[in-house]
């Protein structure tokens, strides 16, 4: 398949540059990129946020924001064609003809108040002259070919009737319905379940084989990378890093940047076990459930159980993890901990003390003994506090006088390996990693017996991801703080967490020492999660697969 | 790896949101809109100094004369010299337009708070709100004026009641959307009390779009009022107000059009001028309210 | 859908519950005897005493509101101060200049404000967008009375294009006919003799009036368009190759419509103050020169029967344009 014979080259990109503006000396947001995509390929270009990746693709297609984003050198040659002196004209023609592309968000990339058949029937009709009956069966045809159940039914379906599975299948059927010669795919699976993922990166290539597709696929995510790519481009600040065949690349990358990407994504498999504790228990949840419910003026009231008896124990210096796909409620469970919301039933005890069912009045002395974390860095800070105040805030609430908690607010801005000149600053002067750390040394302001981590690493790249894990860990080995860790990633709870719970609407389908969890799961849902777990045949961290490893060891 | 780069040091510590000014000469009709409003301004402060005539003084052999050296812009029905009565028209339109700004501001941003932090008055206050905003505000403030006789305070007060309604839905919307920020739940996890969370957290957030929003009632203020003189529904009629004088120029407007077109020039030039430093401080202090343009 | 309209229904009590305590507790809040405020300073004591009885002002102040709470459900909205006629009977003949005055405003406003509002939102930053929004602020502070006398200066007393002011009925032709005994034929032809005079009384205070709503429509048509055209879907139906005016019409205005009716509801109320003063500059015979007359005349009576009805066609109307919601996105049923 990686025969890179250069008669058979689908998109061609030489020495792009893409400036900020028209200006000569603009800043440049693609600097001298060359790239080439084949027949039958699929290339990931793979980076961090920033790199420039999702403008390369937008650039192909001629869907860059104009006069904001200007190619200014270089060529991208589609099938021998020049696009960026193309008109607009026959870059219309062009597009799902001889290139298409699929976006991230299935859920927005829709249009809401158009029926989905109609939206795939309007790339038909712009681009052939089938009549109507014609025009229907092709797009039955290949609504069945990405594998949608009861076609009939979802052709004339508003897109939110569709879950984002099966929207992403209804953007990629309508990519392929013309057969282009290429396909764009930026990060299609980024906001899909894993399980959904999986579907969708098999449906991806299986299409490819039968069409001789080339694809361009773009993703932060190694896991996706090892599992779909044949060669991998890699992308930093603009500039391409390296490029190879896949093997390449995962097992001798050349370039540092390259080898620090691979070494920063977590193992899927369990870090050493840490011996088993007797220190006392800090957290329980005893069967604690959340119901909502969605009343209606007529009719009856619908509930829906967010969460149901869920139980959890967590002792001093331990971390516990939930893990789940979304809207598996484990977010749900964390709040109702932190009292963010009120459980419908079950208690949870804090060092023994039930606060389940505590006045907000009584709750507030215990409150300071469970602190949380959140997932996305740039709404957890308020903008117009200065970073020294937002940590500060939790001591002086319970009395310590400001001039002390400013001081504490130094040391703790130490703890997190923030400068403590940080502390006059606001946060819009702090990157995503960075005001994570904030975040982090806030809760730790009060000297909590527990930290929540709510999905805290996930909005992260992944070498800040890393470096952030690392601290928390540091923190709990020295503070001997207990972790309570809600995420997605079976990657990251497989390298933090001691014990694992996996919920699953709204209940713990399976719970126990990670080790044995996540390499030997009793339950199939599990089993599911970490089959469908992308690249987990890698150890990217040692550049070889995991296969490898285990003989090694052995 | 190393820790993703820090700011240089050297770098000023800047505050954000902080409310500046400058935008109000970002743009060159912005600039002309700003002087426009500081000379009108000027001009109701230094009325006495500038007013050629007493705007009261009834000289019945004089009426209806056109422009003179003595009348620049001549007089009107009963003789009195139309260019004082503009000047001193001035005072009337600004303080109500302050005065309405100031007060739905201040009973808006109270009720707007306080319906955003507790449901059970939310939903009270809400249809409150609604039901003033059925009524048409003219409607509305004619039949206040009619009811407790016309003086400044009653038609300020008139103005402002429906006014209010548009500022508190602003400050619930603000707020609602503000305490589902990650930050304001971090504040409550950290013992945060309620009036130091809305004190600190949220009513921040309001700020912005509160300059803005009263701007835009002061500009409606001011239209109102005209509109009620016109009506014959707002301060009596001798008293010198740009809407009264278009009133009372409604009969003679086939005679001498003027006493229409002269009041109504500086009217149009003092409302559009409030309008465009609205939609200048908008742009500049609060972008994410561009999508929200319910005036 | 019946659910969600029933809701919507239900939703409007509330508010014209608010709107009638409101009316009904501005006489009775107001410093001093409301008789004496509605009679003026020089009424005699029987002047007083009737204008107490005729609004059972001797009652207990619950009394009242129940009393007079029940004969508006039963369409009795009183009886004048001044003329002793039933309201209603008042209101009825004064409909027709109003309603058409509303109508020709709205349906020309809308068309000239969307197209505006989707070309300055597609041609953003260029000068086509910068003169859309300052023609819109120019809608805003100019204020309608003065537009109005404008227009009368140029089009009627300069070039002579149209009347003045003044109004003819759409029937005018057969105005000595009693209503009732004409055939449909018949009636059809005196609409036709009755139009041109009718139709260039119309203009004017149309385009008066159109003015300060044509802002608002195209301002906020702009404003969710722009929205709009960031959105993803957009994007999609670029990469699909089909034309600028496929991806305007057909994908962003259909999003883009929900708050631009939002605004046209909501500035119905606006639209309302509008019609108020338009028909005095322009002497028509609304019910906008009945409410003026009657604050004038310190009616209160009328005035307070004014002041329900507008509010019930605002909320109708924005009942209307609930249900419309429902059929321009699919998201919102039930």
């Amino acid at each position: 398949m990686t025969t890179t014979n250069s008669s058979n080259v689908v998109l061609d990109i030489n020495n792009l540059v893409v400036g900020l503006g028209r200006k000569a000396d603009a800043h440049r947001i693609i600097d001298d990129l060359s790239l080439q995509v084949h027949e039958g390929e699929t290339l990931c270009l793979v980076g961090e946020s920033g790199s420039g990746k999702s403008v390369t693709s937008l650039t192909v297609m001629g869907l860059q924001q104009k006069g904001t984003l200007v190619p200014s050198g270089g060529s991208v040659k589609l099938v021998g064609e020049e696009l960026l002196t193309a008109t607009d004209r026959r870059l219309r023609q062009l597009r799902a003809t001889r290139m298409a592309m699929i976006f991230q968000e299935p859920m927005t990339a829709l249009n809401p108040v158009v029926p989905v058949g109609r939206q795939i029937d309007e790339v038909l009709r712009a681009h052939t002259d089938l009549d109507s009956r014609a025009r229907r069966q092709k797009i039955l045809a290949m609504m069945e070919h990405v594998r949608l159940p009861d076609v009939e039914r979802i052709f004339s379906s508003y897109p939110h009737r569709l879950s984002g599975g099966q929207r992403q299948r209804i953007m990629i059927a309508m990519a392929l319905v013309l057969e282009p010669k290429l396909l764009i795919a930026d990060e299609p699976t980024t906001a899909l379940d894993v399980t959904t993922q999986k579907q969708i990166l098999t449906l991806i290539r299986d299409l490819q084989r039968d069409h001789g597709t080339a694809v361009l696929f773009i993703t932060h995510d190694m896991g996706v990378v090892a599992e779909i790519a044949d060669r991998v481009a890699v992308m930093r600040h603009g500039r391409l890093v390296e490029a190879g065949p896949l093997q390449d690349v995962l097992r001798t990358p050349k370039m540092d940047y390259t080898r620090n990407l691979l070494s920063s994504v977590p193992s899927l498999v369990p870090r050493a076990p840490r011996p088993e504790t007797s220190e006392p228990v800090v957290l329980e949840a005893n069967e604690l459930s959340k119901i909502y419910r969605e009343r209606s003026l007529y009719g009856k009231a619908r509930e829906v159980a967010a969460a149901s008896n869920v139980t959890l124990t967590l002792r001093k210096g331990r971390t516990l993890g939930i893990v789940g796909e979304s809207g598996s409620g484990k977010s749900t469970v964390a709040r109702c901990i932190v009292r963010l919301i009120d459980p419908t039933s079950g208690g949870v005890r804090l060092a023994g003390r039930e606060i389940s069912d505590l006045s907000r009045r009584l709750l507030q002395p215990h409150r300071q003994k469970i602190q949380i974390i959140f997932q996305d860095p740039y709404r957890s800070l308020n903008p117009r506090v200065t970073v020294g105040e937002s940590i500060a805030e939790g001591p002086i609430n319970y009395g310590m006088p400001r001039k002390d908690a400013l001081a504490r607010a130094r040391e703790l801005l130490e703890l997190v390996h923030l400068p403590p000149d940080a502390i006059s600053r606001y946060p819009h002067q702090f990157s995503g990693g960075q005001r994570q750390r904030i975040a982090i040394a806030r809760a730790l302001a009060l000297d909590p017996d527990v930290l929540v981590a709510d999905e805290a690493v996930s909005a992260l790249d992944v070498s800040v991801q890393a470096q952030v894990l690392d601290l928390l860990d540091e923190i709990q080995r020295r503070l001997g703080i207990a972790l309570l860790f809600i995420t997605h990633d079976l990657r990251v709870a497989a390298q933090i967490c001691d014990d694992v719970a996996v919920m699953q609407r709204g209940r713990v389908v399976e719970q126990g020492p990670a080790a044995e969890v996540l390499t030997n799961p009793q339950q199939a849902y599990t089993r599911a999660l970490l089959d469908a777990a992308p690249g987990r045949g890698w150890d990217f961290a040692n550049f070889r697969p995991v296969s490898e490893g285990i003989v090694a060891t052995a | 790896m190393a820790i993703d780069t820090l700011p240089e040091s050297s770098l000023p510590v800047t505050r954000p949101f902080r409310v500046k000014f400058g935008f109000l000469t970002s743009t060159p009709i912005i600039a002309v809109a700003t002087v426009c409003l500081v000379l009108i301004i000027l001009m109701a402060i230094f009325a006495p100094l500038l007013a050629p005539h007493d705007p009261l003084l009834l000289t019945p052999a004089q009426r209806l004369k056109p422009s003179s050296a003595q009348y620049l812009l001549g007089t009107d029905a009963y003789g009195r010299d139309l260019l004082s009565r503009i000047i001193y028209g001035a005072r009337i339109s600004l303080v109500i337009g302050l005065g309405a700004a100031v007060c739905s501001i201040g009973v808006g941003l109270l009720i707007g708070l306080v319906a955003g932090f507790f449901r059970w008055v939310d939903a009270v206050m809400m249809r409150v709100m609604d039901g003033l905003m059925a009524i048409p505000a003219i409607l509305l403030a004619i039949a206040v004026v009619s009811l407790s006789g016309a003086s400044i305070w009653t038609v300020m007060i008139a103005i402002t009641i429906p006014e209010i309604p548009r500022v508190a839905r602003l400050v619930r919307s603000v707020v609602l959307t503000a305490r589902e920020e990650p930050y304001v739940e971090a504040a409550i996890s950290l013992g945060s009390s309620l009036p130091k969370i809305m004190w600190r957290h949220l009513m921040p957030n309001t700020i912005a779009p509160l300059i803005v929003q009263g701007t835009y009632v002061c500009a409606s203020a001011i239209l109102t009022e005209a509109i009620l003189s016109f009506l014959g529904a707002g301060i009596s009629p001798e008293t010198p107000t740009w809407g009264n004088i278009m009133a009372e120029g409604r009969a003679y407007f086939q005679v001498k059009p003027s006493l229409i077109f002269w009041p109504g020039l500086l009217l149009s030039i003092a409302i559009l001028s409030v309008n465009l430093i609205g939609d200048a401080a908008r742009d500049a202090l609060d972008p994410r309210m561009k999508q929200r343009e319910g005036k | 859908m019946l659910g969600y309209l029933l809701r919507r229904i239900l939703a409007a009590i509330p508010v014209m519950g608010v709107v009638a305590l409101f009316v009904f507790l501005l006489l009775r809040l107001t410093p001093g005897d409301p008789a004496a405020i509605l009679a003026g300073d020089n009424a005699t004591p029987e002047q007083l005493d009737r204008i107490r009885t005729s609004l059972g002002l001797n009652e207990p102040i619950y009394i009242q509101f129940y009393t007079w709470v029940a004969k508006l459900l039963h369409g009795d909205l009183g009886v004048s101060l001044i003329s002793n006629k039933p309201i209603l009977e008042m209101i009825g003949p004064r409909l027709e200049p109003s309603i058409a005055v509303a109508l020709a405003t709205i349906t020309l406003s809308i068309l000239v404000a969307v197209p505006l509002g989707v070309i300055a939102a597609w041609k953003h930053g260029t000068w086509i967008d910068r003169f859309v929004m300052g023609l819109s602020v120019l809608g805003f502070s100019v204020p309608v009375f003065v537009i109005g006398y404008v227009l009368i200066q140029f089009f009627a007393i300069d070039l002579r294009w149209v009347p003045v002011q003044g109004y003819k009925s759409i029937m005018s032709a057969c105005a000595k006919a009693p209503p009732n005994s004409l055939s449909t034929l018949q009636a059809a032809a005196c609409v036709r003799d009755s139009f041109g005079p009718f139709f260039e009384r119309l203009i004017l205070p149309t385009c008066t009036l159109s003015f300060i709503y044509v802002a608002l429509i195209a301002r906020m048509t702009r404003a969710s368009m722009l929205d709009v055209l960031g959105e993803d879907y957009v994007r999609t139906a670029r990469a699909k190759g089909i034309g600028e005016t496929g991806v305007l019409l057909r994908h962003a205005l259909r999003n883009a419509a929900v708050p631009v009716i939002t605004v046209i509801g909501s500035g119905f109320a606006l639209l309302i103050s509008g019609v108020v003063v338009t028909e005095s500059v322009f002497n028509l015979p609304g019910i906008g020169r009945l409410t003026v007359d009657a604050v004038l005349a310190r009616d209160y009576p009328v005035i307070q029967a004014m002041i329900l009805l507008t509010s019930g066609i605002y909320v109708g109307v924005n009942l209307l344009i609930d249900v419309a919601y429902t059929l321009l996105d699919p998201r919102i049923r039930y």
